[in-house]
């Protein structure tokens, strides 16, 4: 009886806001969507077409592209031995990212994670080369690498320690890549270090209680338990580094620009030598397509997994 | 086994690993000091020292070099353009960015998850990979040697992460909110100025602290459209400064801590906003 007679004045009123909501909604998601959308349009989409048709060409940027060459860049792309190299490099860093940044990092996110004194002061320390940029973080470790063991710290603690001899690092064909990639991870670690603890701080408490009613020790609940509960983290951290490892650029070009004797190519550096340095920009389009390609693959493969692990759950 | 004996286990158990803990928690945290410290030591001393004693702390400190970083024209020039950048992209992200996340998250439309993927094509590749292309259409343009298509390339490049991070804290507001206001007679935009925004201002910091620090540290965008001396950025000119004086490393670690303080202080203000946003967006994005 109340309702009915509250109901007509509501009625009507909504009806009359609903009516105005609707009329403007059309103009409002329009106007409200149009910024973003011409952005991504001219600065995302449209540079990519562009790129694509220009890898078609012989270009080196100065007037309009007339040399068109069919798909011979790409043909020469993937005969090169060096942009191969870049490819196995990549390849090389992603793996040494699964098998060493990742358990370190969850290892962190596990000690830091929990409820142990100092743990907001900690995990600030780790996280903070995050924040500092590729330029800074590459100019100080190649003081910190410099061959000369009288300035660089890495040779002149070696110096001090029997049967060690000084390692040229950035100039060692062999050291390179493990010497940049030491620098990756401690500029990274925090990152996933982070992701983790958000990935354990999603997990209920209730779960690691009964399992601890249960009699599980510690060892068991990590196999068991936490390390199965945060397979979507993992997931995460895993495509964060296979896409990082296609980024890596500033680290590597100012510390070695590649070399020595392309060494340390990736396919970043390589792009951006042929594109702007030596301006073969059909060239620079065709590599940069392909990288384009690859993260894509990444990208679907990884929202496909995702989507079907929420679906799972 | 006895009861003490089981007391002892458990003792043992229980301090043995935290000592373990911390171990690891230490030598961690050296490892990630240890390059920051080298720099400061670096740049409290002279050129002299640093070749002599490297890694000793510098007592008395001398502050040359960095007085010499700070009379250098460059550097200020370097500052204001990164400032002026950092703020105007953020700025931009964090409305445009706004606008669309608030139609993705409250209004219902046809073609809404076509155009929410067309919007979020910006999570599937890093800019490294397109940066020829955009080099391309910033030559069309012509905005090379000018900061404004800097800026341009860098909110572009930020809005796809901030409108899945946006979204998805606009969709906790309840919906009885919006109704409410309908009711009251407040028009879309009168809910998402007076209501939405206001509520969502967590996110918002969020979303601009990791605007902040993406704008801040950018090398490539920079490297590929500015040529001019007077337009560098802080990375940039970082990077040129080192190659013309990389002999002189205490200039070069003075030159690093001036250009480092910056970004540590933020990070000591900003910190949590930063952690949130960087985890939402990788986490649900």
């Amino acid at each position: 009886m109340k309702k009915k007679l509250f109901n007509k004045d509501v009625q009507i009123l909504q009806q009359k806001s609903n009516f105005t909501w609707q009329l403007r909604d059309n103009m409002t998601i329009v106007l409200f969507l149009l910024p973003a959308f011409i952005f991504l349009s001219i600065f995302l989409v449209y540079p990519i077409f562009r790129s694509a048709y220009y890898s078609l060409f012989n270009w080196n940027g100065m007037g309009p592209a007339v040399d068109y060459v069919g798909l011979e860049n790409f043909k020469r792309l993937i005969a090169d031995q060096i942009f191969l190299k870049a490819v196995r490099n990549g390849i090389l860093i992603v793996i040494f990212s699964l098998v060493i940044q990742l358990p370190l990092a969850m290892g962190l996110a596990l000690i830091v994670g929990r409820n142990i004194p100092g743990r907001a002061f900690f995990r600030a320390i780790f996280f903070m080369p995050y924040v500092l940029s590729e330029v800074i973080t590459a100019i100080m470790w190649l003081i910190l690498y410099n061959p000369n063991p009288r300035r660089g710290f890495l040779n002149a603690i070696i110096n001090i320690i029997p049967f060690l001899e000084p390692q040229a690092w950035l100039a060692d064909t062999r050291l390179v890549l493990p010497a940049i990639f030491v620098v990756l991870t401690w500029k990274y670690i925090g990152f996933h270090m982070l992701l983790y603890i958000t990935g354990l701080q999603n997990i209920p408490k209730e779960i690691e209680e009964a399992a601890l009613i249960d009699g599980v020790n510690s060892r068991q609940m990590v196999t068991y338990i936490t390390i199965p509960l945060l397979a979507g983290t993992i997931k995460t951290s895993v495509y964060l580094s296979i896409i990082g490892s296609l980024q890596v650029y500033a680290l590597v070009w100012i510390m070695t620009r590649g070399g020595p004797v392309n060494a340390s190519e990736v396919m970043s550096t390589y792009m951006y030598r042929y594109s702007f340095v030596r301006f073969e920009l059909g060239y620079g389009s065709a590599v940069a397509i392909v990288m384009l390609l690859i993260s894509l693959t990444f990208s679907i493969i990884y929202f496909r997994l995702t989507r079907k692990a929420e679906y799972l759950a | 086994m006895s009861v003490h004996d089981l007391k002892r286990r458990k003792r043992f158990k229980k301090h043995s690993p935290v000592i373990f803990k911390y171990i690891i928690l230490i030598s961690a945290a050296i490892f990630i000091l240890f390059p920051i410290v080298m720099i400061i030591f670096g740049a409290l001393k002279t050129r002299g020292e640093f070749m002599t004693i490297p890694y000793i702390p510098p007592i008395p400190p001398r502050w040359g070099n960095i007085k010499k970083v700070l009379s250098m024209p460059i550097f200020w020039y370097m500052l204001r353009n990164s400032v002026l950048v950092m703020i105007t992209t953020t700025a931009g992200v964090v409305i445009i960015a706004s606008l669309s996340a608030f139609i993705f998250s409250r209004i219902k439309f046809r073609g809404q998850n076509l155009l929410f993927n067309f919007f979020t094509l910006g999570l599937m590749f890093p800019i490294t990979v397109a940066i020829l292309p955009i080099y391309l259409v910033i030559r069309q343009l012509g905005l090379t040697n000018n900061l404004i298509g800097v800026i341009l390339v860098q909110t572009a490049f930020q809005l796809s992460v901030s409108i899945v991070i946006l979204r998805n804290f606009f969709m906790v507001v309840p919906s009885e909110l919006q109704d409410a206001a309908s009711i009251d007679g407040c028009s879309v935009l009168g809910f998402f100025w007076c209501v939405l925004l206001p509520l969502a201002r967590p996110s918002l910091a969020a979303v601009a602290a990791l605007t902040m620090v993406t704008s801040w540290n950018d090398l490539l965008v920079p490297l590929v459209l500015i040529d001019k001396e007077k337009l560098w950025t802080l990375p940039l000119g970082t990077m040129q400064f080192q190659g013309q004086y990389g002999m002189d490393l205490s200039l070069v670690a003075a030159f690093l801590l001036l250009s480092v303080i910056p970004a540590l202080i933020f990070y000591l203000l900003a910190e949590r906003q930063l952690v949130s946003g960087l985890t939402a967006g990788a986490l649900k994005g």
